[in-house]
């Protein structure tokens, strides 16, 4: 485990900006102590020898159903944009993304 | 053949890789019962899985994996029967998950290759890595007001397959007929309409410079090129580039471009600047794609013939050469138009036909062979009058041309225009007379030995019966006289 | 007659039937005992008093003519987590407070389907993450329970704290909660009442607000286990838009528990005597496996050798996938948005202004164990840990039938508490993460009080999709334990 390596403010804020949430300069020496301390106390599973195991994603015991090809779905414009906090007419608007 | 660019410090190599997005040919999306059809008003087409509202979860569309599993048997890949879904975490205003599921640690399929066909006539083997499915994400729209993205979500979730390749490519032309050939079999299958306009299929270009035998240096990937032509152009450019970066004394830095056609430069995508840090997790709410041998095999015994077995085809059954055989296959429309032509007749002059009168009159009318004024029928009906002698291969270009124009069938363009070939020796031998008697001096030197002018006889004997005359008939009757 | 709001689902079941009581009295006695204990207990976020009658008028009716399923008239709350239609639902959180979705959870659909009639939507943690209904945007729920002599006010335990509460309060006959380390079996013992946690993809997950994909998975609270396997029943089910809910028959419950325990054998999982553990809890453990060997079962010691790694396991886990499943509440399709010049500033601000402090700080550990270089160190090895804790239950279950473990730690504990340190939070969970890493059901039934005369749970945890045998043992636990007490603030108290 990439143990002992204390997070710094650095990381704080670089996690916090892939995460997209924006954080003050307090909040983010409080976070670096917080996460600091979950982030050690999650160390002690570098006492369990885990060789020659296969890593677990879901305790699901079956594999994929699949659907059939077929339109079920859609045509539903309005209550697709009826909760959005911004649109103009049938779009979903952002501030404008220069490309 | 080899592509070399030559800078100030000797020549370079150009190492080229392409991953290309096709999206599958289905009704409903991956992952929602929403239409995955193309073109239909803003927002109208979207479930709330695509639109990655609260408790939505995603069920896989079977068709949308066998299509993946028939494009991975038409690339003789290996299909993994186990494969997996991840998520690839980034946020961006038209990825309303906040993700995307994508194949990327277990792709559905592995390692394949794709033969390509170059003007040369030679053909090169071009690994393919993997293909795996994903989403695809909606579209932003830029230009709709001076302060906002507007965001459509039609084709949020529409399925995808992303086809790597390895760093196999060394020209433009190899990148050009691999992205042909690829798109020539999707359309076999029936799998991708491998419409890039339409952005049904779109290609990554990764370039790279080298010196000859030299590791790969870095690479800069081309974002979503949308032609051929311009794939071709993108390369030639950024390459320019990058031989003059390396050039210069620096180092090209890894970073995405994008191509701009009409300045013929490549220019660094500002907005993915942000190193990215994907953080690819198995997505919980899919287990394992786990699919049958069986079920693979069903779908290999359902394919249509591949264009690479059609070419082995036509070349043993017609008789063809290796390029005319790869041109003929190209399109599935073309290759059943020649089918129709070569049966029962001379599959090399069926051939010979086509790609040579038959598609410059094409080219000239602008149109291709789904609109073309003249079937396969009716073009065997111009190759049977050749074949039986009623008309002959100068008169048969002109009948060729009027059915093109008139779209008329040939036998009745013949007797209208009495083109009908000449058989009747007396007619021959009585104009063979006439050009003799008009050509004294000329017949002279012939028999003083000037054998060339054999021809100049033939010449003029067909002009005196305007081009009708049988070749063969008219040698003969030369050769008696003379 | 039976206090109204002394029901269980079972008798009102009987009592609607025999037109004793017409749903729209039973709908209506439990409106108003919300309007009377909201003040002081904040079980809801909504309140629909509107459709709860019309849901009421429609079971009379069907009941009236011989029809009516096997829910008609049962007045519920529901985890302010399951999308309800036309319904707002908040998740808890900020950031969803205005979100009113247009479709129905499937849990949700199948109790309307059998005729349940929903009284409101109830509090929770911010997106199902605490253990104590403290973290809600919408302020914490209390616990009924007082210690003796005390006015203080107790959590309900978390994250299904509201639907807890408002169950062992009787201003609703049960109540659909979620369970993703604990959140339905350590609440259901912090406030004396029944909470089970299905298999995982025993209930389907359609239109379940997420928190962690791979462990979330609703189930029942109610006020005897019998009640529970009758909610459980509506509630189970294959979904096919669920693609990791189970296609397995759903079998009666109610009649699973009555089985009884003889010949069962329970095994009583070493590790789980954690240092620190109240005495009276673990007395409280070895009179419940008193009560198993008096019914007739054998009690075995077994051992789980590597389950007090859960949590630490859980710890990445979970919030990896948080981290992925939040990253949808963005401001631009639904919900809370701060507008900005900029679409990363849009991003940035609306979500530090729509998500509590766990939230937030759950979504950076995730976001972190799952980036680059560090993927391999916490969520591969997490995922390798898990596989380990899974197998032990999967050896386990090879020589007995069940486990019996105390449910929570602690009884339930002063709003407030336990806030300096996340850590110590989270170790509410130690003794129910283990089951919700393994998929397995589990089941807390309300069997002593402490010192302080809070109650405490017994917690039985079974096989994969024997969600029967797990019954059987908590019905033989509830016949034994007897537990009649209730919580001070409730409606009688009132009266």
């Amino acid at each position: 485990m990439a143990s002992a390596a204390p997070l710094d403010d650095a990381v704080v804020r670089r996690i916090a900006r892939l995460a997209r949430i924006r954080l003050g300069d307090e909040e983010v020496s409080r976070l670096r102590g917080e996460l600091g301390a979950i982030l050690g106390w999650i160390e002690q599973l570098n006492e369990v020898d885990v060789s020659g195991v296969d890593p677990l994603a879901s305790v699901g015991q079956a594999t994929l159903a699949m659907r059939a090809d077929v339109v079920t779905d859609g045509d539903q414009t309005e209550a697709v944009l009826a909760n959005a906090p911004a649109r103009a007419g049938t779009f979903y608007t952002v501030p404008k993304v220069v490309e | 053949m080899s592509y070399i660019i030559e800078g100030a410090t000797g020549p370079w190599e150009l190492v080229i890789g392409l991953e290309v997005h096709a999206q599958i040919i289905s009704r409903a999306k991956l992952f929602s019962g929403a239409s995955a059809e193309y073109g239909a008003p803003p927002n109208s087409q979207v479930s709330f899985v695509d639109a990655g509202f609260p408790g939505m979860l995603p069920v896989i569309n079977a068709e949308c994996v066998a299509q993946a599993v028939r494009t991975g048997l038409g690339l003789n890949a290996q299909i993994n029967l186990v494969s997996r879904f991840d998520r690839k975490n980034y946020f961006y205003a038209d990825l309303p998950q906040g993700y995307q599921i994508s194949q990327f640690a277990h792709p559905i399929v592995g390692k394949g290759e794709i033969e390509i066909l170059l003007e040369s006539g030679e053909t090169r083997q071009i690994g393919v890595t993997r293909l795996h499915l994903e989403q695809d994400a909606g579209k932003s729209l830029h230009d709709q007001d001076p302060a906002l993205s507007f965001i459509d979500l039609n084709r949020a979730g529409v399925a995808l397959m992303e086809i790597v390749s390895e760093p196999d490519m060394r020209t433009p032309e190899e990148a050009g007929a691999y992205l042909r050939k690829l798109r020539t079999i999707m359309r076999y299958l029936g799998t991708c309409d491998g419409n890039m306009e339409e952005g049904s299929m779109r290609a990554d270009v990764n370039v790279s410079v080298r010196k000859a035998d030299e590791e790969f240096r870095t690479r800069c990937e081309i974002k979503n090129v949308n032609s051929v032509r311009f794939v071709m152009q993108a390369i030639e450019a950024e390459a320019r580039r990058q031989v003059a970066v390396w050039e210069s004394g620096e180092a090209v830095q890894q970073e995405t471009r994008l191509y701009d056609p009409a300045r013929s430069e490549t220019r660094s995508m500002r907005s993915k600047e942000d190193a990215h840090d994907y953080r690819y997790f198995p997505d919980p709410d899919l287990l394992p794609l786990v699919i049958e041998q069986a079920w693979v095999d069903g779908l290999a015994s359902g394919l249509p013939e591949l264009p690479d077995a059609k070419k082995a085809r036509f070349m043993s059954r017609y008789g063809l050469p290796a390029y005319d055989a790869g041109v003929l296959i190209m399109e599935q429309a073309t290759a059943d138009f020649y089918e129709v032509l070569a049966e029962g007749r001379d599959g090399k002059i069926a051939a010979n036909w086509m790609l040579g009168d038959f598609f410059a009159g094409l080219n000239r009318l602008g149109r291709g062979i789904g609109d073309s004024p003249v079937s396969a029928a009716a073009l065997g009906g111009l190759l049977d009058l050749l074949a039986d002698a009623t008309i002959n291969g100068r008169i048969a270009k002109d009948v060729l041309e009027a059915m093109m124009e008139t779209g008329e069938p040939a036998a009745a363009i013949v007797e209208s225009r009495g083109l009908r070939q000449v058989t009747d020796t007396g007619a021959i031998d009585a104009a063979v007379e006439k050009v003799l008697a008009a050509n004294p001096d000329k017949l002279a030197e012939y028999k003083s030995g000037k054998q060339k002018l054999f021809g100049f006889f033939v010449g003029q004997v067909m002009k005196a019966m305007a081009g009708k005359g049988n070749p063969a008939l008219v040698n003969d009757a030369l050769k008696r006289r003379l | 007659m039976t206090d109204t709001l002394d029901f269980t689902i079972a008798g009102a079941r009987n009592a609607l039937r025999a037109k004793t009581i017409s749903a729209r009295e039973l709908t209506e006695a439990h409106l108003a005992a919300i309007e009377a204990l909201e003040p002081s207990l904040n079980a809801f976020i909504t309140v629909t008093p509107e459709t709860a009658l019309a849901a009421a008028d429609a079971a009379d009716g069907a009941l009236a003519r011989g029809e009516g399923g096997p829910l008609a008239g049962i007045p519920l709350a529901i985890k302010d987590l399951f999308c309800t239609n036309g319904i707002r639902t908040t998740a808890g959180s900020r950031i969803l407070e205005p979100f009113v979705p247009p479709y129905e959870s499937t849990v949700t659909r199948q109790l309307l389907r059998d005729g349940a009639v929903f009284l409101g939507k109830a509090n929770l943690d911010e997106f199902a993450m605490g253990s104590s209904t403290t973290t809600s945007a919408f302020g914490p729920t209390i616990n009924p329970w007082q210690r003796q002599g005390s006015n203080t006010q107790l959590v309900p335990g978390g994250s299904s704290g509201g639907s807890a509460a408002a169950v062992a309060s009787g201003m609703a006959l049960g109540s659909t909660g979620t369970d993703t380390g604990g959140s339905i079996r350590q609440p259901a013992s912090f406030c004396g009442i029944v909470g089970m946690k299905p298999t995982y993809g025993r209930c389907s997950r359609f239109g379940v607000v997420a928190f962690a994909s791979s462990l979330d998975q609703p189930g029942p609270f109610a006020r005897t286990v019998e009640d529970a396997a009758i909610l459980l029943g509506s509630m189970a089910g294959h979904d096919p838009r669920d693609s990791t809910s189970m296609d397995w028959p759903v079998p009666d419950y109610a009649a699973a528990c009555r089985r009884g325990v003889k010949g069962l054998r329970i095994g009583v999982p070493r590790e789980y005597h954690a240092d620190g553990m109240p005495a009276e809890i673990e007395r409280l453990w070895q009179q419940g496996l008193d009560w198993l060997r008096d019914a007739g079962a054998e009690i075995v010691d077994v051992s789980l050798p590597h389950t007090k790694y859960g949590l630490a396991t859980y710890y990445i886990v979970a919030p990896a996938e948080c981290s992925s499943n939040l990253a949808r509440y963005d401001g631009v399709r639904f919900g809370l948005r701060v507008p900005a010049q900029d679409l990363t500033d849009l991003y940035e601000e609306t979500r530090a202004a729509g998500f509590g402090a766990e939230v937030r700080r759950r979504i950076l550990i995730g976001t972190y164990v799952l980036s680059a270089g560090y993927y391999d160190a916490y969520y591969l090895k997490a995922q390798k840990v898990r596989a380990l804790i899974l197998k032990d239950f999967t050896d386990v279950f090879g020589q007995v039938d069940a486990l019996l473990t105390p449910t929570a730690p602690s009884a339930a504990f002063g709003v407030g508490e336990n806030m300096d340190d996340p850590v110590k939070m989270y170790l509410n969970d130690v003794f129910t993460v283990p089951a919700s890493i393994a998929g397995v059901p589990g089941i807390s039934v309300p069997a002593g009080l402490d010192g302080d005369g809070l109650p405490l749970g017994l917690q039985v945890i079974g096989k994969h999709f024997d969600e029967e045998t797990v019954f059987a043992v908590g019905q033989a636990l509830e016949s034994a334990a007897g537990f009649s007490a209730k919580p001070q603030i409730r409606v009688g108290s009132l009266r």
